[in-house]
């Protein structure tokens, strides 16, 4: 085993992937502030001074209170605290981490969907393709968010606030996933197209294996590196589109926030001039979805040169 | 072209017959309409017969095409909170969200292709780059932030006072940095220009556009650096071909060059994604509504969405789909016509 797993980090440090990482100030730069801030998010109950869902630990005569820095600031709350008297760094800490969870979870759900039918609709062609493909046209041309937003709604009504608030996890990876399925699946299709008229598809075919064996087996593991540049730029997009569902009101309840409803808690005090509450969690949102994009765009221009374009 | 026409038409009409489906399962899947027209103290006899003779013990598929037909006379159903029908609803609020929607094309038409030609004929040049670089940050702003920021920056104003006072450097970056604030940043205003219907302008105030100002930079924000991105890269790719080549060994301006021969071939996938981004268009509406609380469809569907009334939230998704189909549906068929090397039997390339 351990010879294995030598060769495979020789492997990689031969790879163009690492060649090019490493003359991308760039990429590295991006690189580290992810992995610090999906540390933080995921340390959060570690790291942050105090837990924002205990009530207990919440003062409301600490309301509103400036970050350090500006008069009347406590050093005990760092970035200031909310209208009900949170602290912000804990509360943001908490948030990126419902926020990273949303967007992770939703490109896990859009990766299967994608791939399943895109491999569907390119293998198999025919009535399946046209099919398929309608649906993710008509999706598309309504727009992934709107989609989501009135999918979002419609859930809401139905379940109630209460209801819908204890899940709003799970209905939100469930909304952006089935929202957004059709960017990977014409991905994923337009490169099956390309792969099965080669060879060793023939060959597959020549000694008998079946559709299914050589869809997943064969053909995939060809299509996975343009999957991988998307899904990457995706997880930025359904970060995104959390906290716009959470903004509208129809994400995260207040009392477990991601950063986009935090963004919205605070968006009702900014008249007053506390814009810390919105202001901080939306450049922390910034910062995280811009260095994704940044990682995406450095992927899809080493990893598949042929998608460029814009 | 006709049996382009003619199957692009037939597509629309199952879409919207798709979205009706979802609208009626909507409707007939959210609250009990008996519940919210009759009291407590009506027997259980009295609550069939009335069911009964308003249809609800029908058929389904009876009662979707009763859905149906009256949805295709305009009869939408009426809307809880207004009393009115929803239709009247959506019609009064929806020329703030065509304004809106009009007053940022305007921005991004008069932004995106002069920066998009600059940045594709001088790739190099610094004001591209930053350009470009402003554009990918830009594309990682959700438009609600870029609104709450130009709500603190131009609404309420920003007062910097970190750098000492008494030094000269000091009270000019304090100054430099403070913003004066004081453009409105809530709804219309009241100096609305009547048109016809229920169409009341603000593009004929002072006032009216004084509230328009941040509301449209906003919603531009957001599909301006897409649609740089898009001519600057369509145009670097007519700038290499063949005719624009010939047409500088011509020895043509350089300026009619670029704006009259490439320009025109590089707008041609502009309308189909811009057509596309229409629907984009509506879903941002709906944030920027919410957050300048601008009185327009958007704004009035999140309401419907916080007081349940479920009418006016069918009837606001029959008509955005309606609204969708047709723009898509005019898209494809004005491609069709200026490219004519899309396969008119529908197949993409």
């Amino acid at each position: 085993m351990t010879t294995a797993t030598i060769s495979r980090w020789d492997r990689f440090r031969d790879s163009f992937l690492w060649y090019s990482f490493k003359r991308d100030k760039i990429a590295i730069v991006s690189f580290l502030v992810l992995v610090l801030m999906v540390a933080a998010a995921v340390f959060a109950p570690l790291l942050a001074p105090t837990d924002p869902y205990d009530l207990a630990q919440i003062n409301i005569m600490n309301s509103e209170l400036p970050p350090v820095g500006m008069s009347g600031a406590d050093a005990a709350f760092p970035l200031g605290t909310d209208a009900q008297g949170r602290d912000m760094l804990s509360t943001i800490l908490y948030g990126t981490r419902v926020s990273l969870l949303i967007g992770f979870g939703a490109v896990v759900l859009q990766a299967v969907l994608g791939i399943l039918f895109g491999l569907l609709a390119g293998y198999l062609g025919g009535r399946v393709d046209s099919i398929l493909m309608r649906i993710a046209d008509v999706q598309l041309s309504f727009s992934t968010l709107m989609v989501a937003i009135i999918v979002g709604a419609v859930f809401k009504a139905s379940f109630g606030n209460l209801m819908f608030g204890e899940i709003a996890i799970y209905m939100l990876i469930f909304i952006i996933g089935v929202a957004e399925w059709p960017q990977i699946a014409r991905t994923v299709r337009a490169s099956v197209l390309a792969e099965k008229k080669k060879e060793y598809v023939d060959a597959a075919k020549v000694m008998g294996f079946g559709t299914r064996r050589i869809m997943f087996r064969h053909i995939l593991p060809n299509t996975l590196s343009p999957i991988f540049v998307i899904a990457t730029v995706q997880i930025a997009n359904a970060i995104i589109s959390e906290a716009a569902l959470s903004f509208l009101g129809l994400g995260m309840p207040e009392t477990q926030p991601s950063l986009g409803s935090l963004i919205k808690s605070g968006f009702d005090y900014i008249q007053s001039g506390s814009w810390w509450i919105t202001l901080i969690p939306g450049l922390v949102l910034v910062v995280l979805v811009l260095v994704i994009n940044l990682l995406g765009d450095w992927l899809r221009d080493v990893m598949n040169p042929r998608l460029y374009k814009g | 072209m006709l049996a382009f026409l003619v199957q692009r038409i037939s597509q629309a009409i199952l879409v919207m017959f798709v979205i009706s489906v979802i609208a009626f399962a909507i409707q007939d899947g959210l609250g009990d309409p008996l519940q919210q027209m009759v009291g407590m103290s009506v027997s259980e006899e009295e609550r069939d017969a009335i069911r009964d003779e308003m249809g609800l013990n029908d058929p389904l598929v009876v009662q979707y095409l009763r859905f149906a037909g009256n949805a295709v006379q305009g009869d939408l159903g009426i809307s809880y909170f207004y009393g009115k029908p929803t239709l009247d609803v959506i019609l009064e609020h929806l020329p703030a969200t065509l304004e809106l929607a009009i007053g940022a094309s305007l921005i991004i038409l008069f932004f995106s292709v002069p920066i998009g030609v600059y940045a594709a004929i001088r790739p190099q040049a610094l004001l591209s780059k930053f350009f470009m670089g402003v554009s990918t940050v830009g594309i990682s702003i959700p438009v609600f932030l870029t609104a709450i920021v130009l709500i603190q920056l131009f609404s309420i104003g920003v007062t910097v006072d970190m750098f000492p006072a008494d030094t000269g450097w000091g009270q000019n970056l304090n100054s430099a940095l403070s913003t004066e604030g004081g453009l409105p940043s809530y709804g219309r205003g009241d100096e609305l220009t009547h048109l016809f219907g229920t169409w009341h302008s603000g593009f004929f105030s002072q006032g009216g556009l004084l509230h328009l100002i941040l509301p449209a930079i906003s919603l531009a924000s957001i599909m301006l650096p897409l649609f740089i991105r898009l001519i600057r890269a369509e145009m670097m790719e007519v700038l290499q071909s063949d005719y624009v080549r010939y047409a500088r060994a011509k020895g043509l301006q350089p300026g009619r060059i670029n704006f009259l021969h490439a320009l025109k071939n590089t707008m041609l996938p502009v309308i189909t994604v811009g057509g596309v981004q229409i629907g984009t268009m509506v879903a941002y509406t709906i944030l920027t509504e919410t957050v300048f609380q601008w009185p327009g469809v958007g704004l009035m569907f999140l309401e419907a969405i916080t007081r349940s009334d479920i009418p006016l939230i069918v009837a606001y998704l029959m008509v955005v789909g309606l609204i969708f189909v047709i723009t898509n549906t005019i898209v494809d068929l004005i491609y069709g016509l200026v490219n004519p090397t899309v396969k008119l039997t529908g197949k993409k390339a």
